[in-house]
């Protein structure tokens, strides 16, 4: 039996089955990374719970309410969402130990970078919005306010480790957290300023 | 004289087309890689708002996704134009959440359930009622993770 000689295989037409395929994962190609403001929900109250009795005190409060025309109302005052990040780092901050901004405690943290014991502000932001607010202004506040969190951290850990925030280690950005801890609070559903 | 005298006859030789197929073939690969195939078609229209303060989501594999929007032309005549939920595939109502959730947990391993989280994709101009009752839902079944999803800001 003659064995016939196998030819070498035309390899030309390769490129075109590549492209062909090439072509398909382009189109169904989706490369969204999923990126959002990440929070935690409080857990359901329950039933027999007695309403917490150490009330929070007036001035560790920083209440903010959005009606349902997206309108602000910060402290008792109308105020735009562009003003609200500067007057949350205030009240967080509390630079100088105004009576009517919040309290600090003395709270442990025990590290060389920090000495034994830091003054932590009590601030407790508090957000409640009205069933009728659109949900691009609630994320607009949600931003904002994290935002001043995010730039009192990046301030202090640029003047202890002149690094941003971001780029710390863990240990240190639990530190860190620990200064400035992110409390926002939201209130139990309710109507704010009537509306549907 | 010069040593470097062009040879006259020599023609530009046309260029090989053997690598096409390599290279052609990193970018397939590439974008195999790269491809997250859409799950579900969407039936309302979603379009998160902006934020500057995002976190990536990490874990795709242990997030479950709830849509609010309002439906699109096609579903209008059905559902009309009131921004709804969407679970998986079909419209929902908040009372649906709860089961959507138990499913999604039954999915997964068990230990993997506390490091689950919701992400929450929320058109802009949808009411903020809506997403209070989802998240009331979310709290009564204990699935506390939320994520709410938004676009980078372009302006920083």
């Amino acid at each position: 039996m003659a064995r016939q000689k196998l030819g070498g295989f035309n390899a030309s037409s390769m490129a075109d089955i590549a492209f062909l395929l090439l072509i398909f994962f382009l189109v169904t190609t989706t490369m969204d990374t999923d990126s959002g403001i990440s929070r935690k929900l409080p857990p359901m109250p329950e039933k027999n719970q007695q309403k917490s009795s150490d009330r929070i005190k007036e001035r560790n409060v920083f209440v903010v309410l959005i009606n349902k025309n997206n309108q602000l109302l910060v402290e008792g005052e109308p105020m735009d969402v562009s003003q609200l990040k500067d007057k949350a780092k205030e009240f967080i901050e509390n630079p100088a130990n105004n009576p009517k901004l919040p309290e600090k405690k003395i709270t442990e943290i025990d590290n060389k970078y920090f000495g034994s014991q830091y003054p932590v502000s009590k601030g407790v932001i508090s957000l409640q919005n009205d069933r009728g607010t659109s949900y691009g202004t609630y994320i607009k506040v949600q931003d904002e306010l994290a935002s001043a969190y995010n730039e009192l951290r990046d301030e202090l850990s640029m003047r202890t480790f002149s690094k941003k925030y971001g780029d710390l280690s863990d240990s240190k950005k639990d530190l860190i957290k620990k200064i400035y801890p992110q409390r926002i609070s939201e209130a139990e559903p309710k109507n704010v300023g009537g509306g549907k | 004289m010069s040593k470097f005298k062009k040879s006259s006859n020599k023609e530009t030789p046309p260029i090989s087309t053997a690598s096409l197929p390599d290279i052609v073939f990193m970018l397939l690969f590439f974008f195999m890689v790269s491809t997250t195939m859409r799950q579900q078609d969407l039936k309302i229209k979603v379009h998160v708002p902006a934020a500057v303060q995002i976190q990536k989501l990490e874990k795709k594999s242990l997030v479950s996704y709830i849509y609010v929007g309002s439906p699109t032309k096609k579903y209008q005549k059905m559902f009309g134009t009131e921004p709804r939920i969407q679970l998986n595939d079909a419209f929902a109502t908040t009372s649906d959440i709860r089961d959507y959730i138990t499913s999604e947990r039954e999915a997964r391993d068990e230990n993997e359930v506390p490091f689950m989280t919701t992400s929450l994709k929320v058109d802009e101009y949808t009411k903020m009622g809506i997403v209070t009752d989802i998240k009331q839902q979310l709290r009564k079944c204990n699935a506390l993770k939320i994520n709410y999803s938004t676009r980078k800001s372009s302006s920083e």
